[in-house]
């Protein structure tokens, strides 16, 4: 049994060595080199600025920008750092809300929701990623019905004709990959930089 | 359900059984210490380690030097990752300033990486360093699973060989599955991922100023390094708090597609091995068939349940599904099939939250967690798990017709029959046990997110996913407590080990028996009847064994739901 114990502690450098460090430092190195964009997260700039990542959804609150699905991370209380206070989009924490199908503080939350969106568009039924928290609480999309349920409020707000307005949402909408896999959705960081490209022209 | 999602899923099924003989074939060349088209670049590597890790490569060894060499590289392991959260505040590769990993989450963590679950009762980019990322964790996704791998074709051996007493030798098992596996697909899995968006870099987090000019913290770092062995080795533990819900661990619909390939594509590849070192490959595609079905029924009710949303969210006139906790790029047919398989393997990783799945769409993947893994499974784990299956089947279908169970050549009597129950009646004593004792505990009653029937799942789902290593959660559970981190790691450790050592007894036993020629009283495995019967002992077993808790759980919920009673 004693002579096991040298391989397992040489083995156990050994392959560290392999797959902790020369492996993972080794993709660092060639996916900065051949992908520079993906590997540092997709990072999108206007006017020299970091304004955010492609792929990870933030807050609009705004009427004049599209809005993303509500999202359940939390952030530490500014007041009481030992406590925690919804924050949404924290892309140090995410998280979805974990409520499960018979909670009323689930219902609670969507009915009151589904209440304020029926009231800022009648005319179409509420999509229901509008009102519910995604798995990560970072989702950067909505689906196109989400995107054209607030042309209306959009179009009001920034006096763009709606037409206008649903044309930049019809450009934005990424179909399923050759038909098939995924969902139809919509960039809303995108969508909302068209919409100020478009306020700016 | 959609037209479009049956497709998905068929198509999801198609391309792993493609995979299954091309994989097969490779890994029982290397398992064999074949040469292989890498061996020219990685032999040198390999016959390095052995030289100064004083390993003689030709000389074999005994089930119980194999299971010792196996549980002293476990302890090894277990102390250098302990010792590296405790000390990362010190160490370099620490851009977010993360502070050292206090004494039980580290405890509890340690456990939880070395048996493959990846249970994880921290938020990644909140509590660990790019180094223990990279040093502590990934090494330790790939260790964990070369590990399951190497005792899996230790068994298969003990099946093929006759009147041996060896079964191989761990330390080149576990080299060469690390070597000739797992890492070469990795780096070509890594540069894929990458090329989908995931992050892969040493820089600190990022600060953007949104365009209503709040300021965003962007947590990076090197995750598809990371991601791309965590799904490879169904280790499932999440660079980031959600996992692969999180767009930078799963940025497309098709990096999820692959993601989920990759789950099961080493596991079902290897029934292909078992058949090949048995010698009638048919013998692996009875196993493949019997994990198939099982398999097929589980994703259908999940997704059908998820399709139909929920009594409370459809009252309110939302349609299209239960979206909560969803990613809509992935939407209710990709986060389903994902929720199914990941939990069928041993996988753990989640790309939506299980906590908010439907109760019947939820009860599934602790079933599939329930029936202790077997369908498909953990990578090697999930292979001698259903082979302790495959002994009772045997030797319930021996008594019924009066004769010597034997299978693949091997009669299987009293004493392989005790080692399977042994390995199997274990995981129900730790997660009944232990779900027991939490509730009615004030103290683990308290973390409980949701009230109702729906905590009591939140708990039984908890110790289910650490015994079964699996590690996937209802993450509402508040898990970092001193209690939960010290029994659910005595639950992870309960699962691996203790079904391990017997399993190991049993290949043991298996290689010294002489191989006998099939008769024609011998029951053919390889045809539909045996598959049948897998699936009945398998059903009856697991079925006795949990019914009563899910009755308490997920079922009750389910009635609720449908009559509108909310907690």
């Amino acid at each position: 049994m004693l002579r096991e114990i040298r391989p397992a502690i040489v083995l156990l450098l050994g392959l560290t060595a392999i797959t902790g460090f020369g492996y993972p430092l080794a993709m660092t190195g060639v996916a900065e080199a051949i992908m520079p964009n993906q590997a540092q997260g997709s990072l999108i700039e206007r006017d020299g600025k970091v304004v955010g990542s492609s792929l990870i959804g933030q807050e609009f609150k705004g009427e004049e920008y599209f809005h993303g699905r509500p999202s359940a991370t939390l952030g530490p209380d500014p007041q009481d750092s030992t406590k925690t206070v919804p924050q949404p989009y924290n892309a140090i924490n995410s998280m979805g809300s974990n409520l499960g199908p018979t909670s009323k503080a689930l219902i609670d939350r969507v009915k009151e929701d589904v209440e304020k969106l029926k009231a800022e568009n009648p005319s179409m039924p509420v999509p229901i990623d509008l009102v519910t928290t995604s798995g990560s609480g970072l989702d950067p999309n909505i689906s196109p019905e989400g995107a054209l349920f607030q042309v209306p409020r959009i179009a009001k707000a920034r006096k763009l004709p709606e037409d206008r307005v649903r044309q930049l949402v019809t450009d934005k909408v990424e179909g399923r990959l050759g038909g098939l896999l995924g969902e139809p959705r919509v960039n809303v960081l995108a969508l909302n930089l068209a919409l100020d490209a478009a306020a700016l022209k | 359900m959609t037209m479009i999602g049956w497709i998905q899923i068929a198509l999801y099924c198609a391309v792993v059984l493609a995979l299954v003989k091309p994989l097969g074939g490779y890994m029982t060349s290397v398992f064999n210490g074949e040469r292989t088209f890498l061996s020219p670049i990685l032999r040198p590597v390999e016959a390095g380690l052995y030289w100064i890790g004083g390993v003689d490569e030709k000389r074999e060894q005994h089930w119980l030097t194999y299971t010792v060499a196996m549980l002293l590289f476990h302890v090894v392991g277990f102390l250098g990752l302990y010792a590296i959260m405790r000390l990362q505040a010190v160490l370099p590769f620490n851009p977010a300033g993360q502070s050292a990993v206090a004494e039980d989450l580290s405890f509890n963590t340690a456990i939880s990486f070395i048996t493959n679950t990846n249970w994880q009762n921290y938020g990644g980019e909140s509590t660990m360093s790019y180094l223990t990322q990279m040093l502590g964790l990934t090494v330790h996704n790939f260790l964990s699973a070369a590990a399951g791998i190497a005792l899996a074709v230790a068994l298969i051996r003990g099946f093929a060989r006759s009147s041996m007493r060896t079964i191989g030798n761990f330390w080149v098992d576990i080299t060469r599955c690390t070597l000739y596996v797992l890492l070469p697909i990795c780096i070509v899995y890594t540069l894929f991922l990458v090329w989908q968006g995931m992050p892969q870099t040493l820089g600190a987090y990022v600060d953007a100023t949104t365009l209503e000019g709040a300021k965003q913290t962007i947590a990076v770092g090197p995750v598809a390094s990371q991601v791309a062995i965590k799904m490879l080795g169904t280790n499932g533990g999440g660079f980031f708090n959600a996992n692969a819900a999180h767009p930078f661990e799963n940025p497309t619909a098709l990096s999820n597609f692959i993601q989920m390939i990759s789950i099961f594509a080493l596991g079902a590849a290897m029934t292909n091995v078992f058949g090949r070192m048995v010698g009638n490959p048919r013998q692996g595609w009875a196993i493949l068939a019997v994990m198939g079905v099982l398999f097929i029924v589980g994703v259908a009710i999940t997704y059908g349940a998820e399709a139909s949303g929920t009594t409370g969210l459809n009252a309110l006139g939302l349609t299209g599904g239960n979206m909560e906790g969803k990613e809509l790029r992935f939407g209710i047919v990709a986060s389903s099939l994902f929720a199914v398989i990941t939990t069928a393997a041993s996988c753990g990783a989640v790309n939506a939250m299980h906590d908010s799945f439907t109760a019947i769409g939820g009860m599934i993947p602790l079933i599939n967690m329930q029936l202790g893994e077997i369908i498909v499974g953990g990578v090697g784990a999930g292979l001698y798990g259903m082979l302790l299956f495959v002994v009772l089947a045997i030797f319930v279908a021996g008594l019924m017709v009066g004769r010597t169970p034997e299978y693949v050549g091997k009669k299987i009597e009293a004493r392989e029959v005790k080692m399977a129950m042994l390995a199997i009646l274990v995981l129900p004593l730790m997660y009944l046990g232990w779900t027991a004792v939490a509730v009615v505990l004030p103290s683990a009653v308290a973390s409980m997110a949701n009230a109702g029937p729906h905590g009591f799942t939140e708990v039984l789902y908890a110790f289910t996913s650490a015994t079964g290593n699996n590690g996937s959660a209802f993450g509402g559970l508040t898990g970092n407590t001193f209690f939960y981190n010290l029994t659910l790691a005595s639950s992870m450790f309960v699962g691996r080990f203790f079904m391990i050592v017997p399993a190991m007894a049993l290949a043991g036993s298996l290689a010294a028996k002489k191989s006998i020629p099939a008769s024609a009283g011998t029951l053919p495995t390889t045809g539909g009847l045996f598959v049948g019967l897998v699936i009945g002992v398998i059903l009856i077993i697991g079925g006795l064994t949990f019914f009563p808790a899910l009755a308490l759980g997920p079922i009750v919920e389910h009635l609720a739901m449908t009559a509108s009673t909310l907690f």
